[in-house]
């Protein structure tokens, strides 16, 4: 392997980690702070508990989504120098507004939510953590502009004099059209996760044998999670439809293969649910179709013509090929059509089956019953996962489908990779990055069982913000 | 002024912010060993909590200036950052690990109790602060000393080159100004004999900072200097000095401040230093990189221009804000006997 494909499976490992992180944080400090205002609002006890029980598995996951962001930020420069350079006029700003726009927003007023209790007033207490979730959206924003521009360039010119690629229009970057519909898909896939965490976690509590007076508080809080999973799931539903659409149009090698299309259809072209044997196009091979479906989600009609990988192939060759910039020319403009192919497949399944099981929470938990065949565990363990999970299949396909582009069109990946970094240097990297992160998983896994069985504390009354008048009183919620 | 040495003059801004701040929790948390010990495995246990928690609140907020101040790089200096980071490849790698295992020991030393536990992240939260105060120095006297770069802008040394005797100079003295900085800040924010032992350790710390710090000024200068960096040198020993006699005077915030100013003051002469270059090259003057050639588009700066000049303030206004919360001095008697947290 040289530095190339050692850079790359880099990104991909340090990327798929840091964005396990990432949809917990945006969805459970939405939770919380949902919480938080209720317990302001109605002063029910139980409000205040789970909010704090929350914010605890809040906490936990997000101190590791910050550290793990930091290595994706010094990673352009230290891996991929050659695309900072092309890109930076445009692609750099994305980034430095979420630093400065969302990113202080988030440590700040987080710092102030965890040590603020008996400090501030209540109503400013309660604020600070939808300051952090909405620091949380305001980062995904600003890193989806940044990703959109690679998947459909918009708002730039190449300045031959420079060899870089020049911003013309910040609008037309930060109102990509992928962008707009990128961002709720995510944001609506982050909901999931933590509509299906809250789920699993209270219904687990609710099934404890001696779960007693909080059976009502444990309750609520899992059908409150099941609506927020299957809410979520038409959002990331209705946008992925859309987004489908947008990527035929933009990127149509990208469709072609997460259907693993070679030839073009003129029309009703079909959907496998599943393929046994070879996705070469060559060999016979068995599969589950859905008739006419594939068209329907590229085209939005069921007759509509899907281009195949063969054509396109072609296409781009004459296009990109015999323009002579070596900066777009490579030998075959396909993606890897199997891991495209599954990628998308289970980016969907494992997704959708959490807002299955979220359809069956709400139905067994109905009235005052409680489910109690064993079986309900695993399905617990597993539920936060497969909307997670999904997440990761959806980032693994669409960074898979655009390859072997780096900006779509315009600058291969191979083109990107720091020149004065050895392939030594790279291995160090990504043996340190994977022992580290290995370490790091299971301890905060455990970690986050822990506090996850522990289950919301006995309600104490926060203590009153005039409180820190008293010299010698002690620090609440402190380290 | 030229847009690109406006950005020059924001990014030092975010690199002092970053040093400034940072680097009293850098302090804090190197120091844990030394402050964080008392007469029992209680005392030392309630010591290093109290120190902790000065840091508590408002430590994650000082590590995004560093992030902001990559961000900004890469917006505003395409090339700066791409040289600067792909040189610095493998000291980067030690930064990222450091901060991660800090970042999480931190976090979680209070969520599992346990002495081995605690044990284990103190030795992450120490380990963690020093290697970057050390890798920040050593970085950056590096970058002002120039490198081997070509005239594709890329680094091309080796490891060695980044080890030159004056960059390890250089990163001591990072190091000994952050436990400084970090033992005024601790006298500062603590009651009681943590705070009187934070004002000894700091006297003597001080002394060595100011000694290294002396003779790495004077190198530099000498190799690197112009007037202005000669003003802003003897402006931050002066700072410096005026710090430690504050401290011997036990005026802990003066003395914080000295240090907060000396510290300001010594990035200010790294980056006059460097001005108009942003990493001069070793191999031909002709091929350094400068705020001109580094830069990006005038329209790209100028929109950047636009965002830090209105947002800035903001976050600065609310990041004073959680200090002014946070105000209070704390002992070891201000902590609940287990931690909620």
């Amino acid at each position: 392997m040289d530095n190339l494909d050692l850079a790359r499976w880099q990104f991909a490992i340090t990327t798929v980690y840091h964005f396990l992180f990432v949809p917990v944080t945006i969805g459970l400090s939405a939770v919380v702070a949902w919480y938080h205002s209720a317990w302001v609002r109605r002063r029910r006890p139980d409000d205040l508990r789970l909010a704090k029980f929350f914010g605890k598995l809040f906490t936990i996951n997000f101190a590791l989504g910050l550290v793990t962001g930091l290595v994706q930020e010094f990673q352009f420069g230290m891996n991929w120098s050659s695309y900072s350079r092309f890109v930076g006029d445009i692609f750099g700003a994305p980034l430095a507004l979420e630093a400065l726009l969302a990113f202080f927003l988030e440590s700040t007023f987080l710092g102030l939510w965890i040590f603020g209790w008996g400090r501030l007033p209540e109503r400013l207490h309660a604020a600070c953590m939808w300051i952090v979730h909405v620091g949380t959206l305001l980062s995904a924003y600003f890193i989806l502009a940044a990703n959109s521009f690679m998947q459909n360039p918009v708002g730039w010119r190449f300045n031959p004099d420079t060899g870089r690629a020049e911003l013309t229009d910040f609008m037309a970057v930060l109102t990509n059209k992928v962008q707009l519909v990128t961002f709720p898909h995510i944001v609506t896939a982050a909901y999931m996760v933590g509509g299906a965490t809250v789920m699993a976690v209270a219904l687990w509590h609710l099934r404890r044998r001696d779960v007693g007076a909080d059976a009502p508080m444990y309750r609520r809080s899992t059908r409150l999670g099941a609506i927020v999973t299957l809410v979520a799931a038409m959002g990331v539903g209705l946008t992925g439809d859309i987004q489908g659409k947008i990527m035929t149009d933009v990127q149509p090698m990208k469709m072609a293969a997460a259907e693993a299309l070679y030839e073009t259809s003129d029309g009703h072209a079909p959907f496998s649910l599943l393929t046994i044997g070879s996705l070469n196009g060559q060999e016979e091979k068995f599969a589950i179709t859905v008739p006419s479906l594939l068209s329907f989600l590229a085209t939005g009609h069921f007759d509509g013509t899907v281009q195949g990988i063969n054509d396109l192939k072609k296409e781009y060759a004459q296009k990109y090929g015999e323009a002579g910039n070596p900066m777009t020319r490579d030998a075959t403009y396909t993606p890897n059509i199997p891991l495209a192919y599954w990628s998308f497949r289970l980016m969907i399944g494992v997704g959708m089956s959490a807002a299955l099981i979220a359809l069956v929470v709400l139905w067994v938990t109905r009235g005052d019953r409680i489910p109690r065949a064993r079986w309900w565990h695993w399905v617990l363990m597993a539920t936060p996962l497969l909307p997670l999970f999904g997440n990761s299949f959806g980032w693994i396909f669409t960074e898979i489908g655009r390859q072997p582009w780096l900006v779509f069109g315009v600058y291969t990946t191979q083109s990107g990779v720091s020149p004065s970094v050895s392939a030594g240097d790279v291995v160090t990297s990504m043996v340190v990055y994977t022992l580290l992160y290995g370490a790091l998983a299971v301890i905060e896994v455990k970690l986050f069982l822990k506090y996850v069985r522990a289950g919301a504390q006995p309600f104490e009354e926060p203590p009153k913000p005039d409180h820190h008048d008293d010299e010698d009183a002690e620090l609440a919620f402190a380290y | 002024m030229e847009l690109s040495t406006v950005w020059f003059v924001i990014i030092a801004v975010l690199w002092t912010g970053y040093f400034v701040l940072e680097g009293f929790d850098f302090g804090v948390g190197m120091l844990l060993p030394v402050l964080g010990r008392g007469g029992d495995a209680e005392l030392t246990e309630k010591r290093r909590r109290v120190m902790i928690n000065t840091i508590g609140p408002v430590w994650d907020g000082n590590e995004v200036w560093v992030i902001t101040a990559a961000g900004a790089m890469f917006a505003a200096f395409p090339h700066w950052y791409a040289t600067m980071f792909s040189a610095f490849y493998l000291p980067l790698l030690l930064i990222l690990v450091a901060l991660i295992v800090r970042a999480l020991g931190i976090d979680y030393r209070p969520k599992r109790d346990e002495a081995q536990w605690r044990r284990n992240c103190d030795l992450a939260i120490t380990f963690g602060s020093t290697v970057p105060a050390f890798v920040w120095g050593l970085a950056f006297t590096s970058v002002v000393r120039g490198l081997p770069i070509n005239a594709d802008k890329d680094f091309t040394g080796s490891l060695l080159d980044l080890f030159h005797p004056v960059a390890i100079l250089g990163g001591l003295v990072t190091v000994a100004l952050f436990l400084t900085h970090g033992a005024l800040f601790t006298a500062l924010k603590t009651m009681g004999p943590i705070s009187d032992d934070a004002r000894r350790v700091a006297a003597r710390t001080g002394v060595v900072a100011a000694v290294l710090a002396l003779v790495l000024l004077v190198l530099l200068g000498t190799s690197n200097g112009n007037a202005a960096s000669w003003v802003t040198s003897v402006l931050a020993a002066a700072a410096l000095v005026g710090s430690l006699v504050a401290n011997s005077r036990d005026r802990n915030g003066w003395a914080f401040l000295g240090t907060f100013v000396a510290i300001a003051l010594a990035v200010v002469t790294y980056f006059l230093m460097l001005f108009p270059n942003v990493m001069p090259s070793s191999t031909n003057p002709a091929w350094s990189l400068t705020t001109e050639n580094a830069s990006s588009t005038h329209y790209t700066l100028t929109i950047m221009t636009w965002v830090a000049v209105v947002f800035t303030p903001v976050v600065l206004l609310y990041q004073s804000w959680t200090y002014w919360i946070f105000r209070k001095r704390i002992g070891t008697q201000h902590l609940p006997a287990t931690s909620s947290h």
